[in-house]
């Protein structure tokens, strides 16, 4: 099959999106795979019933750190409808990375985390699986672990491993000490942010099936590619052996991008039982055994000058994993290009807990970072006597302030003035506790957005069949963002046919492989490989037609070209297929790269009992073209949730003598229910960034977290004078500086 | 879960029979809580008794115009009844605020009363607890202990009792009808249907093994306002980490009756008599409702992570009791 390869080496400056006569990119076309998903009829992992089908439960650690030293198996097994217990050293402890084929932690004998798991139950129903695992009888050795992150900061050391050089551990400019004792204001503080749990509404769930020495794969999985090589190394397979199937994935904010316990052991147990197996995690195995974001303890040093120009920014975090694991929470990652100052400080260091397993959550490092970095920035706007925007306005820097790269496009003061204005900013009073209604005691808040696009390798394959119909294959997932919907848009424009013409065949490791969901790349690098075959296949189209491909135009099925008028189908043969594949290149390493917004919110706190109401939201956001209003829409309000929840309400908690997850449960797990939540104003600034991709397109995915939390405990402050620095906020931590109770009630 | 036997009772003479043929049966209504707590291992019941085609779903105004519920009537349709929005708004207001829509529409009025504390640990077989396996110890204590209780625990158990509606019930003095296995037909008041931990965690409830509720009586309203104030960590869908249920009436300038109970901070629904004494004849005035408040909470004791509970309380009761009274000194 034909490749045509777009390298992002020069600047795109022309893209063919932009001369499709009425084009359905960047319309609010509604999800074409929505009428699947509320008639039942898209399947997702766990709804697959091969023939002879049994369920497997995964056993538990139950304690900190150690050793299991013996299972009894008798009682499980002798229970009706019980195949086996399996206890394999290739199961996995951990869950996999995020890039690569290595094997994640293995073993069943070592524990290092409460809940880890350890084994599998297999009966021919759930709940008879269920029950087993009940009775399988451990005996343990427990050995001294650590589980306060806080209490042993001082055994902190620096990670292991820059990411791919995508983290950066460690950076300096300037005399960060220096700066500080000439600055004439100061802020100098500690921010902490718990634990944090993904919560999608999809468990993790596998149908494992064997035959012929080949491994099929029912799974929910961001980036089937790579939890196909990973469960390859884990099994001992080539990649060949294995198939990952996942068109559709109930959600995974990062939970879901390598292999986790639930595929491997049923992949296993499959292997051994020689019939298909399925384990679906439970809502506690979920919260326990996959990953988590983790927790924060973050140092933001900021100064400025009389001016209220930043002198210093120094940022120290400090956050946990488990030994042996690489990733680590890049909390400083926004703060090396969001403001201009000369002194400068980024560093981040990592103490070992027996903890679950951190991973990345949606915006890793940006959304813990900036949920400090932008209440240290109010501190220092207060510190000053400066409105916080306008602060922000004179640190805004010309180049990337640490390296002196320019940006590809930076729409930040747009954005700030922009969403000030949407907002009614002005008739914010700069006096805490000023503004009361009643019973409740009304803040404003606001923040700035930042999120660094990527680009990565993707591949898809565009075919037009001789009926004109026309199909894209691609690995590549769609979580829940729109990625059907947005590659079946940019064919139907490119190609000039109807969308009811355009299937999108999604999530198969059989087909091209993409760069999968995550990092806010999916919608860039799958669109900008489809771009790439349907780039080449308008060319042979022109070819057919005898019209240079410049002087086409399709639309309607048509191609059209003066003097020329063709139907498609006249054009194909009996089809027509490219391969497309989008590269990184030098492009995107020459300019810094990175989608914008701001946030205002109005919070409402009780006077009494200190409740809080977020009661109005606006923000406003700069990310290149929006390939569709209505899903980008979506995304933005969802991250602007989970930041409204990170600033209020979630915390997956550990209990502080054994790790454990306390709270296992969305009950007790506080997600922003639609209650927390007001009508929420997105607004994207028209932009095209030429630099970033053939689609001009930035990430879209993370970037209403970044930053929004922190205007809710900005506004958490305006509106009652206490600012909490240990998030979450909950009312607790605001009883103590709310009004005493004899005027608090007072309703004048 | 492990595996059950299953009966569905036709009739109340059945329930009962099969009850007393098996002594460690459970009734299962609405199943919201009991099923949960089967699946995680924490309940094993060998059989259940369903108890859903019983006819017990009915709601009829007594003689003296107070209101008998059935114990099946579920959560939505009590706090959605004219009768108990007119008479009782308290108790619709609680119920309203706990839990979900789907929840409420299959929970039952006996069902909600009998649910079992949320302690985390509780939930967790890998840890200790008296309450779910007498003697291991008490893992909330020295653990994280912010939604505990902070009156009438022990060194025992520190858990909270999770219901609104029995909050609310509590202070509307409601009482509790049960039939024996025997057929017997007995009435307590609500606060004799619980028990305080003390050193047997393990026992919620004075039911005997096999004895049903079969309703619920609540007497003629007091006159005067009511309100139910629940404080929660979020808007919706939590449970409370207090909650003030309180009815009172104020004629020419004073208090003549008062009633008040409290979730959210003890093992059973919380009353305390001492405290409302305090307020009948008294002109309404912040510094009564700070010593109504002191009384309240003068025996309360709290772990580290829920000390807060105890300010929360006192501003919660003070600002429900202005609220009823309308703007005071
Ligand atoms: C996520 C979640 C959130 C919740 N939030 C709240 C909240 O905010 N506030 C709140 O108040 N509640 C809340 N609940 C609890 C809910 O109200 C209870 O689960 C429900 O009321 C129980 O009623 P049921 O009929 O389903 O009881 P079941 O689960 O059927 O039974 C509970 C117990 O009562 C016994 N039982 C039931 N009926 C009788 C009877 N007639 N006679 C004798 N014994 C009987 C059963 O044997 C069992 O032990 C929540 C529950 C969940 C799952
Ligand atoms: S507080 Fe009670 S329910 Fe909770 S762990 Fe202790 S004994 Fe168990």
């Amino acid at each position: 099959m034909t490749e045509a390869i777009v390298k992002m080496d020069t600047p795109f400056a022309d893209s063919l999106l932009d001369r499709v006569p009425a084009p359905l990119v960047g319309t609010e076309l509604p999800r074409i795979d929505g009428p699947r998903k509320v008639t039942g009829t898209a399947r997702y992992a766990a709804e697959h019933f091969p023939d002879g089908l049994v369920h497997g439960v995964l056993l538990r650690a139950p304690f900190g750190c150690g050793r299991i030293t013996k299972v009894d198996p008798a009682e499980a097994l002798a229970m009706p409808g019980v195949l086996a217990v399996i206890r394999d050293e290739r199961m996995v402890r951990n869950g996999g990375g995020f890039a690569g084929a290595a094997a994640p932690v293995q073993g069943v004998e070592e524990v290092a985390y409460f809940g880890q798991p350890i084994g599998l139950v297999v009966a021919d129903s759930l709940e008879r699986a269920r029950a087993a695992a009940l009775c399988v009888r451990l005996t343990f050795e427990t050995a001294p672990g650590v589980f306060d992150m806080v209490a042993s900061r001082e055994t902190a050391l620096p990670p292991t491993d820059d990411i791919f050089g995508l983290f950066l551990i460690h950076t300096e400019q300037g005399d960060v000490a220096h700066a500080a004792s000439e600055a004439s204001a100061l802020v100098d503080a500690v921010w902490q942010t718990p634990s944090q749990s993904h919560a999608a509404m999809e468990p993790h769930a596998s149908v494992a099936i064997w035959q012929d020495g080949q491994l099929t794969l029912h799974g929910s999985y961001q980036s089937p590619v790579v939890t196909r090589d990973q469960l390859a190394t884990v099994m001992g397979l080539e990649p060949t052996q294995v198939r990952i199937l996942s068109p559709f994935v109930g959600g995974g904010f990062g939970g879901k991008l390598g292999v986790m316990p639930e595929a491997v052991a049923a992949a296993i147990a499959a292997q051994q039982l020689g019939r298909p197996v399925k384990v679906v995690m439970t809502r506690q195995q979920v919260f326990e055994m996959t990953g988590r974001r983790p927790m924060t303890y973050q140092r933001l040093r900021l100064g400025a000058d009389a001016a209220g120009q930043l002198t210093l920014v120094q940022h120290d975090t400090i956050t946990d994993q488990l030994t042996g694991e690489v990733f680590f929470e890049p909390a400083g990652l926004a703060t090396h290009l969001l403001y201009a100052g000369a002194n400068r400080q980024v560093d981040h260091k990592v103490v070992r807990t027996n903890k679950l397993l951190g991973v990345s959550m949606r915006a890793p490092g940006e959304a813990v970072g900036q949920l400090a970095l932008e209440c240290a920035m109010d501190e220092l706007a207060e510190a000053l006597n400066l409105d916080p925007i306008e602060f922000r306005l004179r640190n805004e820097p010309e180049r990337h302030p640490e390296t002196g790269v320019p940006f590809s496009s930076r729409a930040l003061v747009a954005c700030l003035k922009q969403g000030a204005a949407r907002f009614g900013w002005p008739t914010r009073s700069r006096d805490p506790g000023a503004f009361r209604d009643g019973e409740w005691l009304v803040g404003y808040g606001m923040s700035s957005a930042a999120r660094g696009n990527l680009f990565g390798p993707s591949r898809a394959r565009v075919r037009i069949e001789g009926d004109g119909r026309v199909t894209v294959e691609t690995e590549m997932t769609d979580i829940g963002t729109g990625t059907y919907t947005i590659l079946a848009q940019i064919v139907a424009d490119l190609l000039g046919v109807e969308l009811a013409q355009v299937d999108v065949r999604l999530g198969d490791t059989d087909d091209p492989a993409s760069a999968g969901s995550g990092g806010s790349w999916g919608a860039t690098t799958s669109g900008s490989a489809v771009y790439a075959a349907c780039s080449e296949l308008r060319v042979r189209l022109a070819a057919a037609a005898g019209a240079p491909v410049d002087a086409i135009t399709l639309a309607g099925g048509v191609l059209t070209a003066p003097g020329i008028r063709r139907p498609i189908t006249d054009l194909v043969g009996n089809g027509l297929a490219v391969e497309g594949v989008a590269q990184p290149g030098e492009s995107n390493t020459r300019l810094n790269q990175t989608s914008y917004g701001a946030h205002f919110c109005e919070v409402r706190v009780h006077a009494v009992t200190g409740e809080m109401r977020v009661a109005r939201w606006s923000s406003v956001f700069a990310a290149g073209r929006i390939l569709n209003l209505k899903t980008a829409t979506s995304q933005a309000i969802g991250g602007i949730v989970l930041g409204i929840g990170g600033a209020l309400t979630e915390e997956l908690i550990h209990d502080p003598r054994s790790g454990k997850v306390v709270n296992r449960d969305l009950g007790e797990y506080h997600v922003a229910v639609h209650a927390d939540i007001p009508a929420i104003d997105v607004h994207f600034l028209e932009e095209r960034d030429s630099v970033a991709n053939p689609l001009l397109a930035k990430g879209v995915g993370e970037l209403g977290v970044c930053g929004a939390g922190a205007a809710v405990a900005n506004a958490v402050y305006n509106a009652t004078g206490v600012r909490v620095r240990e998030f979450p906020i909950t009312l607790d931590k605001l009883l103590h500086g709310l009004p005493p109770l004899t005027s608090a009630t007072s309703r004048t | 879960m492990m595996p059950f036997e299953y009966l569905r009772a036709g009739n109340e003479a059945d329930a009962l029979q099969a009850a007393a043929d098996r002594p460690d049966a459970r009734f299962i209504a609405g199943g919201t809580n009991l099923l949960d707590l089967m699946k995680l291992g924490i309940e094993r019941p060998p059989q259940l008794i369903d108890i859903g085609g019983l006819d017990l779903r009915t709601m009829a105004e007594t003689p003296d115009g107070g209101l008998r519920i059935g114990a099946l009537v579920t959560n939505a349709e009590l706090a959605a009844h004219p009768l108990v929005r007119a008479r009782y708004p308290l108790l619709s207001q609680a119920i309203l605020a706990g839990a979900s829509g789907q929840l409420r529409n299959k929970a039952t009025t006996g069902g909600n009363l009998l649910q079992r504390t949320r302690c985390y640990y509780f939930y967790d077989p890998a840890s200790p607890c008296n309450k779910r396996e007498p003697g291991t110890g008490c893992a909330a204590i020295g653990g994280f202990n912010r939604i505990m209780a902070i009156l009438g625990t022990s060194a025992h158990c520190i858990a909270s009792h999770p219901s609104d509606m029995a909050v609310a019930m509590r202070a509307l003095d409601a009482r509790v009808e049960t039939r024996q296995r025997d057929g017997q037909m007995e009435v307590r008041a609500l606060d004799a249907l619980y028990r305080l931990p003390g050193e047997t965690p393990h026992i919620d409830h004075t039911l005997a093994p096999g004895e049903l509720i079969t309703a619920v009586v609540l007497p003629a309203p007091l006159n005067g306002r009511q309100r139910y104030r629940k404080v929660r960590d979020r808007a919706s869908y939590a449970f409370a980490l207090v909650s003030v249920a309180a009815t009172l009436a104020v004629e020419d300038g004073m208090i003549v009756q008062a009633a008040m109970a409290f979730g959210g901070v003890a093992p059973m629904p919380w009353r305390d008599r001492t405290a409302e004494a305090l307020l009948i004849g008294q002109t309404p005035s912040q510094a009564l409702f700070e010593r109504c408040a002191d009384a309240v909470t003068a025996e309360a004791q709290g772990q580290g992570g829920n000390d807060f509970k105890i300010t929360l309380l006192r501003r919660t009761l003070a600002a429900c009791l202005t609220d009823l009274t309308g703007n005071v000194p």
